[in-house]
């Protein structure tokens, strides 16, 4: 029966696959169309801020003054630093800390866990301009610091915590549960064991997720816009404002008035983020799989 | 928890002093009370978050009125009218449309990388979604300046078109969101059982076929949770959408007029606002605030979903 059904239809159309080959072969071509789009418009924007910056990239930008004959990046550079460093100083304990906590004490699956996993999800949700507004009023207007490097430094540290938390946590999870039992055999507390056991072991992974997290303070804007302000020199304390490098290039391209330097500075700016990440996937990738 | 009282008990039995015992209980139980209090900062930095904006953005809106804020049409701080609907309707328009550019790409990518990329395309594919991913919402928007407005200006001109537009703000913004919808997309299609990929063509399925029909809904809960994420990129993003959405604050009036997101009516007029019209542009951060934890929130529960399903 399906035999004799089979052949009538084989009758009416030679090929029964036909129609599906061809379906095939246009969602074949529209599968590889999609991902070099994606490839083409990287390659794209790079080579077009390149083409168009380097030539741009002169000595007299990285002049320690800045002037507004010469936009020099150099402040904005020692800036960006400035906050990477306070930001830094601020989230990696806190990060480590409650990864830790999650990792090494907490009961799975417990209330806690479940409120500070959702918690932690909803932060890294929350996109800049809504750290930036909040670090205004809180940082900037309740606790009275005003625009400066610090105010920025504290918002941002928020903002980064996430990334920190999760990364860590990541890296503790893989340590294997040998190293662990090995120290309480010798007879190490559990405090001994987290700090001489198992954070060495889990460095790399937590290497990898700080740097990560400096990518994303070197590439942000609208948190440090009303944060840490624009004034272009470098401050003399941290109390007072100063302009990343992402804010000194929005401010160029805004004014309108210095897109060369604006070009210039979009790649400097590419290439430090580039370099950061590359860093990062490079550190996660060759001491990752090393504890497993 | 268990590790710690057989360790303590071991150093009872090797005969420990039982007062150096107690400082080392001590110093044990701080550490974990330490510990606790930190992981619950992320807890506390929430509500102190939502708090904060709450506190400052609601009384606004109150005196607004709630509907005179979230539905007036005009928005001129110089004459006290403070209605952001405009600006509502430009975050959804912008961030409907880098779906449409994000989604269709995005997914295609994903399933290029998870079925049809040989090894060595992967090595260059992968590492360039990355970088995509990493380049700064600054670097965007001045690309997007000077490369997206003039093309987009050039072709509308015959139509009124200015070049600064909800188009080039979407295509912008699509492009932006694709690394994630990638990335998550990619993960959910891996996750899928191969069996089921091996069972469709056993079928007689072709291998497109198996993937689109087979592994693709398979993975849907994941790649939905992708698209969610993305969404909720779009919608905050902030600097590309100024340099390239023409910022003026009145209704949209087509896809290639200009256009204000809420975003950018913050970070516009942040700088010299005081009183009342500050009050309304927290306020304005407010509602995208909560915009955001509503997808936050939907995102949350696809994840969980697709992990269960997995």
């Amino acid at each position: 029966m399906i035999v004799e059904a089979y052949k009538q239809e084989n009758k009416k159309n030679t090929n029964p696959f036909a129609d599906q080959r061809f379906t095939s072969r246009i969602l074949s071509i529209l599968v590889r169309a999609a991902a070099f789009f994606t490839v083409f418009i990287l390659v794209f924007i790079i080579l077009y801020i390149l083409v168009r910056g380097v030539p741009h990239l002169k000595w007299s930008l990285f002049a320690w003054e800045y002037n507004t004959e010469n936009v020099s990046l150099m402040p904005a550079l020692i800036n960006t630093i400035t906050i990477t460093l306070i930001s830094l100083l601020i989230s990696i304990p806190m990060g480590v800390c409650s990864a830790i906590y999650l990792a090494e004490y907490a009961k799975k699956g417990s209330r806690l866990v479940k409120l500070v996993r959702l918690t932690t999800e909803t932060l890294s949700g929350i996109p800049s301009i809504i750290y930036g507004l909040f670090g205004f009023l809180l940082f900037v207007s309740q606790l009275k610091m005003g625009y400066s490097i610090i105010g920025g430094a504290c918002t941002l540290s928020i903002m980064v915590l996430p990334t920190i938390m999760r990364t860590t946590e990541e890296a503790l999870m893989s340590v294997p549960d040998q190293f662990r039992e090995g120290s309480f055999g010798l007879g190490a507390g559990k405090l001994r064991t987290i700090f001489s056991i198992v954070l060495p072991s889990a460095i790399p992974g937590i290497t990898s997720g700080v740097i990560l997290a400096i990518g994303r303070i070197v590439g942000e804007t609208a948190a440090l816009i009303y944060t840490a302000g624009t004034v272009a020199g470098i401050p003399e304390t941290v109390m007072e404002s100063g302009r990343t490098l992402a804010i000194h290039m929005y401010v160029l391209s805004n004014e309108g008035l210095y897109t060369n330097e604006a070009y210039a500075t979009a790649v400097v700016l590419l290439v430090i983020v580039t370099f950061i990440n590359a860093l990062s996937a490079y550190i996660a990738k060759r001491f990752g799989g090393k504890c497993e | 928890m268990n590790r710690s009282k057989i360790s303590t008990q071991e150093m009872l039995q090797t005969g420990q002093s039982s007062n150096r015992l107690k400082i080392v209980k001590a110093k044990e139980k701080a550490a974990k009370c330490l510990f606790l209090v930190f992981a619950c900062m992320s807890i506390f930095l929430t509500a102190l978050i939502c708090i904060f904006l709450f506190k400052n953005g609601i009384p606004a809106i109150m005196k607004i009125g709630v509907d005179e804020f979230l539905l007036g049409t005009k928005w001129k701080p110089g004459n006290n009218i403070y209605g952001i609907f405009p600006m509502i309707l430009g975050s959804i328009y912008v961030t409907l449309g880098a779906m449409i550019v994000g989604i269709p790409t995005g997914i295609l990518t994903a399933l290029y990388l998870s079925y049809f990329c040989p090894q060595r395309a992967y090595k260059v594919v992968r590492p360039a979604i990355d970088l995509l991913a990493g380049i700064p919402s600054v670097v965007y928007g001045f690309f997007g300046l000077v490369v997206i407005v003039p093309i987009v200006a050039n072709l509308t001109a015959s139509i009124g078109g200015k070049g600064k537009s909800i188009f080039t703000a979407s295509l912008l913004l699509g492009i932006m969101i694709l690394p994630t919808i990638i990335g998550v997309a990619h993960s959910a299609l891996n996750a899928v059982p191969k069996s089921y990929y091996e069972g469709s063509l056993a079928l007689g399925a072709t291998h497109e076929r198996s993937v689109f029909s087979v592994m693709l809904p398979a993975a849907k809960s994941g790649i939905f949770a992708g698209v969610i994420l993305g969404a909720g990129r779009a919608i905050g993003e902030t600097m590309a959408v100024i340099m390239v959405a023409g910022n003026q604050p009145r209704m949209p009036a087509g896809i290639f007029k200009g256009i204000r997101t809420m975003t950018a009516n913050i970070v516009t007029e942040m700088g010299y606002a005081t009183d009342l019209h500050r009050e309304a542009l927290i306020a304005t951060g407010v509602v995208l605030f909560i915009f955001i934890l509503i997808i936050n929130l939907s995102f949350s529960y696809f994840k969980r979903k697709s992990e269960r399903e997995g």
